[in-house]
């Protein structure tokens, strides 16, 4: 089958990548664009592993085709560190020690930064709540819960020191 | 897993959308929002050789609210739903129950519109729709027709729509959404179907019922209303006989299916609970 060119914005810079019209998105990172850090899991959208900012919403990008991509802004987690500093939801679960096997970490991250965008200063059950659709396979909530909530707390104290 | 080989298309009218659904009639299926379409072509329980994305089909996005009713574009995100101005006091049952349909990243990208055309029996808004008298705008190169959802659901995957037919809007009568109502979903965790659930909406003055609508989910081939147990409600008071004979008449017409939710008896039992739940919070002296 003919390849057909997508394009757009991949962690702040313009990506152009030939894709197959069946391939989907996940694949296209993955495979095309060596950005392996957006994991493929449970394949059918439960786990949230693939989880990728998307136009400036989370979505599981196993069930995204490539092509409908074309013209969008994406983030992927290679996009959250600016240089070699963490951005503060890593930073945030490293000091909250907010993973085990890690495995589920890129799409904890990549969800974590979309919600607390969505609800910045969110109740623990929010954060529950908001983070649902992704699994953690070593059933390491509790310390993922409190990464978010210190998240929370770094991007608080980096927004009062930049107003 | 990868779907079989297809050819995507992405119009921006319905125009376009027609002309391609007539070109490849038989071989094209429409996408919405993709998260039941994608995942049963990666499993190659589907295998459309044209896709026809709605995704860039401006006119189906958008909610109107108007004197008499709510009305909503069928590509509106189920996060859309719920972002909307007011929805939660505007239809409280669509609000209530959209936040329980899958997890945040799913409701970014399914729509209420594939929810209610895929014609699953375990999707949640065809219940809803039922239980609020919906009215569905469907489009073709032939032209316009509204069917009510009293009509729409014919069977497992099987609705009112025709092949080369769109689900475009669906409009909700704000005498409906201000009902009370009532909404209970048994499910095994996040982002699983129903293993029952029951919407309702009925008018309550002086201890009586009225206009009771009463739906279910993942009970039956289809999502149904449980016409007996609504006819029992109606004109009469609500006090336990009447619960009782309700809820026994809405589970003698559920007919689910064994699956790794439960057995038939046992998903049965659960419509008869969460029905009776959904009548106590619709009736309770706190509510709306």
């Amino acid at each position: 089958m003919k390849s057909q060119k997508v394009s757009f914005t991949l962690n702040g810079k313009a990506t152009e990548v030939a894709v197959e019209d069946r391939t989907l998105l996940v694949h296209a990172l993955r495979e095309e664009l060596n950005m392996t850090g957006t994991h493929i899991g449970c394949d059918t959208t439960h786990c949230g592993v693939c989880t990728v900012d998307l136009d400036g919403e989370s979505v599981k990008s196993c069930t995204v085709l490539a092509r409908q991509a074309q013209g969008k802004t994406l983030t992927t987690v290679e996009g959250l560190a600016q240089g070699k500093e963490l951005h503060a939801v890593q930073a945030a679960f490293m000091q909250e020690h907010g993973l085990q096997c890690g495995f589920c970490t890129t799409g904890m991250l990549m969800r974590a930064y979309r919600f607390l965008q969505e609800n910045p200063t969110p109740t623990e059950e929010q954060v529950r709540w908001g983070l649902s659709g992704n699994l953690c396979r070593c059933t390491g909530y509790q310390n993922i819960v409190k990464a978010v909530m210190r998240a929370s707390e770094n991007l608080q104290a980096i927004a009062l020191t930049e107003s | 897993m990868i779907p079989s080989h297809f050819n995507y298309h992405n119009p921006t009218n319905l125009a376009q959308v027609f002309a391609l659904l007539s070109e490849h009639a038989g071989e094209a299926k429409v996408l919405a929002g993709g998260h039941s379409l994608l995942p049963m072509m990666k499993f190659r329980f589907a295998e459309p050789t044209h896709l026809v994305d709605l995704a860039d089909v401006a006119v189906l996005k958008g909610i109107k609210v108007n004197d008499s009713n709510l009305l909503i574009g069928a590509m509106s995100s189920e996060n859309d739903l719920l972002r909307f101005a007011n929805m939660e006091q505007l239809c409280p049952l669509l609000f209530k129950a959209t936040q329980l349909i899958a997890d945040p990243q799913v409701r970014n990208r399914g729509t209420i519109g594939g929810d209610i055309a895929h014609g699953d029996p375990g999707n949640d808004q065809p219940a809803v729709m039922l239980a609020l008298n919906a009215q569905f705008h469907l489009e073709s190169s032939q032209g316009k027709r509204i069917v009510a959802a009293d009509e729409f659901f014919h069977g497992t995957y099987q609705t009112a729509l025709a092949a080369d037919e769109l689900l475009t809007a669906i409009e909700i009568p704000l005498e409906q959404a201000n009902k009370r109502f009532g909404f209970r979903k048994l499910k095994r965790k996040t982002g699983d179907f129903a293993t029952a659930a029951c919407a309702l909406t009925l008018n309550f003055n002086d201890g009586q019922c009225s206009d009771v609508r009463i739906a279910l989910t993942n009970l039956a081939p289809k999502s149904f209303r449980a016409y007996q147990a609504e006819w029992l409600l109606n004109n009469h008071p609500l006090n336990q006989d009447t619960i009782d004979a309700a809820v026994e008449l809405a589970m003698r017409a559920c007919e689910p299916a064994k699956d790794l939710r439960g057995d038939a008896q046992y998903k049965t039992k659960m419509a008869g609970e969460m029905l009776k739940r959904a009548l106590l919070d619709a009736t309770s002296s706190d509510s709306q």
